[in-house]
């Protein structure tokens, strides 16, 4: 006699759709990034990609998981594409691989695998490369590098010198850094009035890529795969934090929009705090993990060392989130407005 | 009537698979070669039988007698020989067998002497009593008896009766078609429970995807000019969820863990026992039959009305499952389960049956890791956050799922419907809850043979002391009368002045109080040095390394306790 469960009805869904989705809604932001600040993204994406299937089916063979079926939940490429997009695009291709190993083996695998990893891998990845290589990491394309592919690839492959034009910085690094070398004597609008890197609001192309981020979370939310609650508590956090600064002394803080469309803000907003296995779970939880990392980002970009604040942000929530998600236990049906 | 509608949280929606089963009228079943009766169908009291095997029963003839309040009578389905009052397997997930009367048809179909009550005559008790009697229990799933229902609280006023016609399963059909073809029985059973609980309103909740039962009963209602609203609900599973259907309906929420919904001032019975109940009442049968759906893999999909008794496998045949047909599921695709046995017999709850085959229920794609993306806490209608108390019911952790309100779930299904991870919550709630009862029941019996040994020690205690005290007494006695017959010796002698025996008398004739203090003490000590040495390490040589460990561990707490001597701890033990 044969036995299952009810119930015998299922929706179509499955953890592989899930993460299917994850990866197309971050396909206009990928678009976006190929074309405005070079293809050598795609480049990236693959190595990523091929090492994180290498190291997941690795891992899984040495935890004597079986291969087939979690290879293709495709929760190793969700986390290759976020490395890939978080790191500089001409990285050394080995900078990439280290980072990638690093969140599929010790932040995903060793913590237990799909499902259990207290930290968003990618952004450990990121943490653990900035940290360990931080001259590699900070070394973003200069603005209108007009390079083609094959250069591009050779660079990655290390087949090409590193040169000068690959030195520049992130729309974000160079405001603060210009911001710290001028101290006083330069302020926002003379910077901004620089179109060369800034562009119309927030670094020249990067603008553009955020807005595709932007775009495919929005997707994510219409498909119900992430609610509204972190993103808008993340964008409002950074947008309160840096109206206020920015209202008090307009010379020195650049404005919500500048940091709304730069750095980390929009892939953080809707594809890493929304991360369902490292984030909060409850409503007014994510309110709170999403507010409290907009904040911890902001503070960092502008007030660390460091060219962004979402990856440490997202990292010390990660920290938080258990104690949040239990101190924030939606009352029941039947429960509201009665003592527990 | 316009009534507002409120919403109740989560909620999924199933494809309905309706349409398979609600194009035909209801089909009266042929009599089976065989009835098999279980004598437990409803909540409460297991009834008694009251037939002998060889016996001759009429239809309508009670077989198993109430037992208790909490317990509704059983009747024969037709006439014909009892051949057996034995234990078969009920329609159970368990595949557990109950004691059935078995009944071999006749084929007369004769009827016992029947009518309906002088109902303007009878009390409420009487009611109650009448439907107790006619084996009346609800037919929209747990099957409490329906007199239970009616006794009103006194304390509540009832603000809303409602009738429970949503049929928000998949595949189930059997209330809409009994409302579409029997509607004016059901309004005037309705009408019996207002006159019963007198509430303020009547609301009938039916989903607003059976649009023909709407409309039949809407004319029933007014052709008996009554003033029972009929509301189309919005389809969503499992809106006939009796605290769903009551929050859509009223806005009141009932916690999933409060069994009665009557301390709020409603309750919910569902369509199909308000017309079992007017059959009772209006027409004196007692509840013999059903309606049931025969739906999935099979040819001709319809409903039919069949004994309570008759076997689930012959009743399919009605419908001519396809050949790949591999199982038989009770109750509707959320909430139902695959009969272990397929000659189960179907019972007052058995209100579908629907032929599995693999082409329409596919295997489930194996279980994945929770990836907590919290669409099971979006789906579940009482709020909870199935994904938490799936992670401590794995781990074991019963008191946080506890913690985390898992008697609040009412196992419909939809966190299961949802994962996408394609866990089975709903398994590892049922297996927790189960878990949580058994070791409740353990926990009493273990309180109770606690509560047994200490009254024996007080007991053997008490009659050890008594003893004691007898002897004592005795022994008071006998010194007391010695102490007389020398002191008669004496006097007798004519020793006037010197009395040395006189003197002593005194002390052999011991306060009888203080010889029994005497031989309790002696008895203490007695007792104490034989725990003493039930206390004394017999053998500590040849011990293993883990008897060894264990006995280091011990005195290291004690030591840390601050308790040096262990002989001291056993001595103190208080008695």
């Amino acid at each position: 006699m044969m036995f299952a469960p009810a119930p015998f009805l299922l929706k179509d869904a499955s953890v592989s759709q899930v993460m299917t989705q994850v990866c197309l809604a971050l396909i206009p932001g990928i678009a976006a990034y190929a074309w405005l600040v070079g293809p050598a993204i795609l480049v990236q994406l693959v190595i990523a990609s091929l090492t994180a299937v290498a190291a997941e089916a690795a891992m899984l063979k040495l935890r004597g998981k079986p291969l087939a079926m979690f290879l293709s939940d495709g929760s190793a490429i969700v986390t290759a594409w976020l490395i890939a997009l978080t790191f500089p695009p001409l990285a050394p291709w080995w900078l990439v691989v280290t980072g990638t190993l690093f969140a599929i083996v010790i932040a995903k695998h060793l913590y237990g695998g799909l499902g259990q990893n207290p930290f968003n891998p990618a952004m450990v990845a990121f943490a653990a490369c900035i940290v360990s290589f931080p001259a590699l990491m900070s070394q973003w394309p200069s603005v209108g590098l007009q390079m083609p592919l094959l250069d591009q690839l050779n660079v990655i492959l290390g087949l090409a010198p590193r040169v000068d034009a690959l030195s520049g910085a992130t729309p974000l690094d160079a405001m603060k850094t210009a911001l710290k070398l001028g101290e006083g004597q330069i302020d926002i609008a003379h910077l901004l009035a620089n179109q060369d890197i800034y562009g119309n609001f927030a670094g020249r192309g990067w603008e553009w890529v955020a807005a595709g981020y932007l775009l495919g979370g929005l997707w994510l939310w219409r498909r119900k795969l992430v609610t509204w609650h972190a993103p808008v508590a993340f964008l409002a956090a950074m947008v309160l934090v840096s109206g206020a600064l920015w209202l008090y002394q307009p010379a020195s803080f650049a404005s919500p929009l500048f940091h709304l469309l730069s750095g980390g803000t929009m892939l953080g907003a809707f594809f890493i705090i929304t991360d369902p296995v490292s984030g909060c779970t409850t409503p007014r939880g994510k309110l709170i993990f999403g507010f409290s990392a907009g904040l911890l980002a902001y503070i960092i970009r502008v007030f660390g060392g460091y060219p962004d604040g979402v990856a440490f942000a997202v990292l010390l929530m990660n920290l938080s989130a258990p104690l949040i998600d239990q101190l924030t236990q939606p009352r029941i049906f039947g429960m509201k407005g009665r003592q527990s | 009537m316009l009534n507002k509608l409120f919403k109740f949280y989560g909620g999924v929606k199933p494809p309905s698979n309706k349409t398979l089963s609600n194009a035909l009228p209801i089909v009266q079943a042929p009599l089976p070669s065989r009835l098999v009766v279980p004598l437990h169908q409803s909540i409460g009291g297991m009834p008694r039988p009251v037939v002998q095997a060889g016996e001759r029963v009429l239809k309508g003839q009670l077989i198993g007698q109430a037992d208790g309040w909490l317990s509704a009578a059983v009747h024969a389905p037709t006439s014909g020989t009892v051949l057996e009052v034995a234990m078969h397997v009920r329609p159970h997930v368990s595949g557990l067998d109950s004691l059935c009367v078995v009944i071999e048809p006749d084929g007369q179909d004769e009827w016992i002497a029947h009518g309906p009550p002088d109902i303007a005559t009878m009390s409420p008790a009487d009611i109650c009593n009448y439907l107790q009697q006619h084996g009346v229990v609800g037919l929209g799933g747990a099957g409490f008896p329906t007199h239970g229902k009616l006794t009103a609280t006194p304390a509540v006023p009832m603000a809303e009766l409602i009738i429970n016609a949503a049929e928000c399963e998949p595949y189930i059909t059997c209330d809409d078609l009994l409302m579409r073809e029997r509607a004016d029985d059901i309004v005037r059973g309705i009408a019996v429970f207002r006159d019963m609980l007198k509430p303020q309103s009547v609301i009938i909740g039916v989903e607003d995807n059976k649009p023909e039962a709407i409309a039949a009963m809407r004319a029933a209602v007014d052709a008996q000019n009554e003033a029972f609203s009929v509301v189309a609900v919005p389809t969503l599973y499992p809106a006939g969820g009796a605290k769903q259907l009551i929050r859509v309906l009223t806005g009141k929420e009932v916690p999933g863990s409060m069994r009665s919904t009557a301390d709020m001032g409603v309750q919910v019975f569902n369509v199909g026992t308000a017309y079992a109940a007017w059959r009772a009442i209006g027409h004196g049968e007692p509840l013999i039959s059903r309606i049931v759906t025969l739906t999935g893999n099979v040819r001709q999909a319809h409903n039919v009305e069949a004994l309570i008794g008759t076997p689930m496998n012959e009743l399919l045949q009605l419908a001519q499952p396809h050949p790949d047909t591999d199982g038989i599921i009770m109750g509707g695709p959320m909430m139902g389960f695959l009969v272990p046995n397929e000659s189960a017999p179907i019972v007052k709850t058995s209100n579908c049956l629907i032929a599995h085959s693999e082409r329409l229920f596919p295997p489930k794609a194996p279980e994945m890791p929770c990836i907590r993306c919290g669409a099971c806490a979006r789906a579940c209608p009482h709020e909870l956050q199935p994904f938490e108390l799936y992670w401590h019911a794995r781990a074991k952790d019963f008191g946080k799922t506890q913690q985390y309100n898992i008697f609040d779930c009412i196992e419909c299904g939809c966190c299961s419907f949802v994962c996408p991870s394609r866990i089975p919550l709903v398994q590892y709630f049922r297996f927790a809850k189960s878990e949580i009862w058994a070791r409740e029941r353990e926990k009493k019996a273990a309180d109770e043979a606690k509560t047994r040994f200490e009254f024996k020690q007080f007991r053997e205690e008490r009659e050890k002391t008594e003893k004691a005290e007898k002897l004592a007494k005795a022994a008071a006695a006998q010194a007391a009368k010695k102490a007389a017959e020398a002191a008669a010796a004496a006097a007798a002698a004519g020793d006037a002045g010197d009395a040395p025996v006189a003197d002593k008398a005194p002390d052999v004739a011991v306060d009888p109080a203080q010889a029994a203090k005497k031989a309790a003490i002696e008895a203490a000590m007695a007792r104490a040095k034989a725990q003493r040495e039930a206390a004394q390490v017999k053998n500590t040589d040849d011990l293993t390394p883990e008897q060894a460990k264990a006995m280091a561990d011990i005195e290291a707490r004690r030591q840390q306790a601050g308790i040096a001597e262990p002989a001291t701890t056993t001595e103190t033990k208080p008695e």
